[in-house]
């Protein structure tokens, strides 16, 4: 009888072929493997030569911001009519690849989709640190980033308040709060894994850190209840927000008259082009991560699978809204929308056009094949093909939009400098560092949310 | 007489959550109010035994409230109050662009009243406990479940406690120092 009451319990772990956690893992088991990788086991050799050439290539930032901030934003390629290239298309890139961590943390959470738990730890610090990475244009472009203060509203002696009515002013709230619940978000997450660390901690110095972090976390049941309505009570306030922030950057572009900015549609397709390039970078970092350390038991091919499908489906989401860009432009009947579209197809910088659908609209459809989809090197490699995609389309809508506007006199061309290259593979770099960082320090799959999906955590009310 | 540090309470260590649960609702129905279950994991029975209700919604609530009042309030003092600007001939009140800000200063001030929320009523940051000084509590950040039945409950009789704790066959019953 008990049984057919509850049908739910059972397919969550038993209901499909591959399962989100390999059988035989217990409560011990589960929290000494993961814990282990941070405490006990020595550091493969991989994570030095990753983190030596991430760092190195953090360390190229540094020299480019550096010699930014002792000459100026000229050193940059981006100038009128292409007033913004790089510094944009980087920041939308990264901002972008942050929301899976969200979508993986709150949205999957609140959709009750089990299998977001052994990998929303690392998504969401990716979420973090691409934030970070992308927060880093914007402010280095106001090229005096000592007075980027001045972008929040503060009682000043110059008596002037920020506009507003600007988009500019709105992104600056919309990413600010982003990055702060965020980061509360992770924070709160690994509270009861820093209880644990503590606790399983040999060495004297990681017990006093681990133990400040935990804040003196000791599992009561009542501080458990209250945990879990804040976790809940977070995922639903991050899910209508990690929805607002791809909107208001879209924003920046919608609310111009530019032809090929000023499209309703762009708030949903950037929205689904932030989770597709989101799931893309998961994937990148998940595949060789669960190989390195031997996590196969946690992130088991079911996970690759599911973040293929959102892949997929999220691509084709991205890939209409292209195609609807053709289409308004034409069924505008508006000269400058037909010759952006035409432009964008057949001009100058025509062939980022054909890559970027290739990229985005081509690549993804091998995902349609569960064999591909199966297949670790064919998903690594269309994640890659993927990221580049998603740099291309901010490519295409930035510069190609800009460089010929309504007045054929003010036509010009755009071409990135070093500088432009260097800073943007340097926050590669800051990015994979705190990545290793962050895989060598703290734990990579959230050790308590672990527990919970195991059988034995499930409580046998008595028959009665 | 006492040698020892005074008692806090008596710890019974349980291995499975079903345990734990059962013995946390005999302890309250044997009239033990000052109890505390410990587990690796939110279990949600558990507080159901404990028959624990929070008011953390409502903090949520009143944070959200003052963030989209706040956040609306600010622009609008500083678009039409004090320091207007005509932008292509807009109404200074040009409610639609706030709309944008106060949507994030809600949700920003509600995420932090849900944090520090919770922190606050769950009292931490908290270093020092007395259940820490239980060696074996170590292992209620992994595999184990702890029922503490405190010194303070009005009902607490040391001999009669432990005699009660052992009748719910623990793995062990230890006493707690405060």
């Amino acid at each position: 009888m008990a049984d057919v009451d509850q049908p739910h319990e059972d397919v969550r772990i038993h209901g499909t072929a591959v399962p989100v956690i390999e059988p035989g893992h217990t409560f011990a088991s589960v929290t000494d493997k993961i814990s282990s990788l941070v405490l006990k086991r020595r550091t493969p050799v991989y994570w030095f030569i990753g983190f030596a050439l991430a760092f190195m290539l953090a360390q190229m930032l540094l020299i480019t911001i550096t010699y930014l901030v002792f000459k100026g934003i000229g050193i940059w390629g981006n100038n009128v009519p292409v007033g913004w290239a790089f510094d944009i298309i980087n920041f939308v890139w990264w901002i972008g690849i942050g929301h899976a961590g969200t979508l993986i943390s709150a949205i999957l959470l609140l959709l009750r989709q089990e299998w977001r738990t052994s990998i929303n730890r690392f998504a969401e610090a990716m979420t973090l640190f691409a934030v970070a990475c992308a927060g880093l244009f914007p402010l280095l472009h106001t090229g005096r980033p000592w007075l980027a203060y001045w972008l929040f509203p503060y009682p000043n002696t110059m008596g002037v308040w920020p506009q507003f009515r600007s988009p500019l002013m709105w992104d600056v709230f919309a990413v600010s709060t982003y990055a702060t619940v965020s980061a509360l978000f992770w924070y709160i997450g690994l509270i009861p894994d820093f209880a644990t660390l503590r606790d399983r901690a040999r060495s004297r110095p990681f017990q006093i850190v681990y133990g400040l972090l935990a804040m003196g976390w000791r599992g009561s049941a009542r501080h458990w209840h209250r945990y879990e309505t804040t976790y809940l009570l977070l995922a639903g306030l991050a899910t209508p927000l990690v929805l607002s922030v791809h909107t208001i950057v879209s924003f920046d572009f919608a609310v111009a008259q530019l032809p090929g900015w000023h499209a309703t549609i762009f708030p949903p397709y950037f929205v689904a082009g932030a989770i597709y390039a989101g799931f893309a970078m998961v994937l990148l970092l998940t595949i060789p991560l669960r190989k390195v350390y031997g996590l196969e038991d946690f992130i088991t091919m079911r996970h690759i699978d599911n973040m293929a499908k959102v892949m997929l489906a999220t691509g084709l989401l991205v890939f209409y809204g292209y195609m609807m860009e053709l289409f308004f432009g034409w069924y505008s009947a508006n000269t400058y929308e037909e010759y952006m579209i035409f432009n964008r197809i057949t001009g100058p910088y025509g062939h980022y056009y054909w890559m970027l659908i290739f990229c985005n609209g081509v690549a993804p459809q091998f995902l349609w094949f569960k064999r591909f989809r199966r297949s670790l090197p064919v998903v690594f490699i269309i994640s890659i093909i993927v990221s580049i995609g998603m740099w291309l389309e901010r490519f295409v809508i930035i510069v190609t939009s800009l460089h010929r506007d309504f007045l054929p006199s003010s036509w010009g061309m755009y071409s990135p400098t070093v500088w432009d290259f260097s800073m943007f593979f340097g926050t590669i770099g800051l990015f994979f560092s705190l990545m290793f960082l962050f895989i060598r320090f703290l734990p990579v799959i959230s050790i308590f949310e672990m527990r919970t999906i195991l059988p034995e955590a499930e409580v046998e009310e008595e028959a009665t | 007489m006492k040698a020892h540090p005074p008692l806090y309470g008596l710890m019974a260590e349980f291995d499975n959550p079903t345990d734990i649960v059962n013995a946390t609702r005999e302890a309250w129905d044997a009239g033990y109010r000052r109890i505390n279950a410990y587990s690796p994991y939110p279990i949600e029975e558990l507080s159901e035994a404990l028959h624990f209700h929070t008011r953390l919604p409502l903090i949520v609530l009143i944070g959200g409230i003052i963030g989209c009042v706040g956040g609306y309030l600010m622009q609008y003092y500083m678009e039409v109050v004090d320091y207007p600007i005509n932008v292509g001939g807009r109404p200074y009140h040009s409610w639609p662009s706030f709309i944008p800000i106060t949507f994030e200063t809600t949700v920003l001030c509600a995420a932090f009243a849900a944090v520090f929320g919770m922190l606050a009523l769950n009292k931490l940051p908290q270093p020092y406990h007395p259940v820490f000084n239980v060696e074996r509590f170590a292992l209620a950040t992994r595999d184990r479940f702890f029922l503490v039945i405190e010194a303070a409950d009005p009902k607490f009789d040391r001999e009669e406690t432990a005699r009660f704790m052992a009748s719910l066959s623990p793995r062990e019953v230890t006493d707690v120092e405060s």
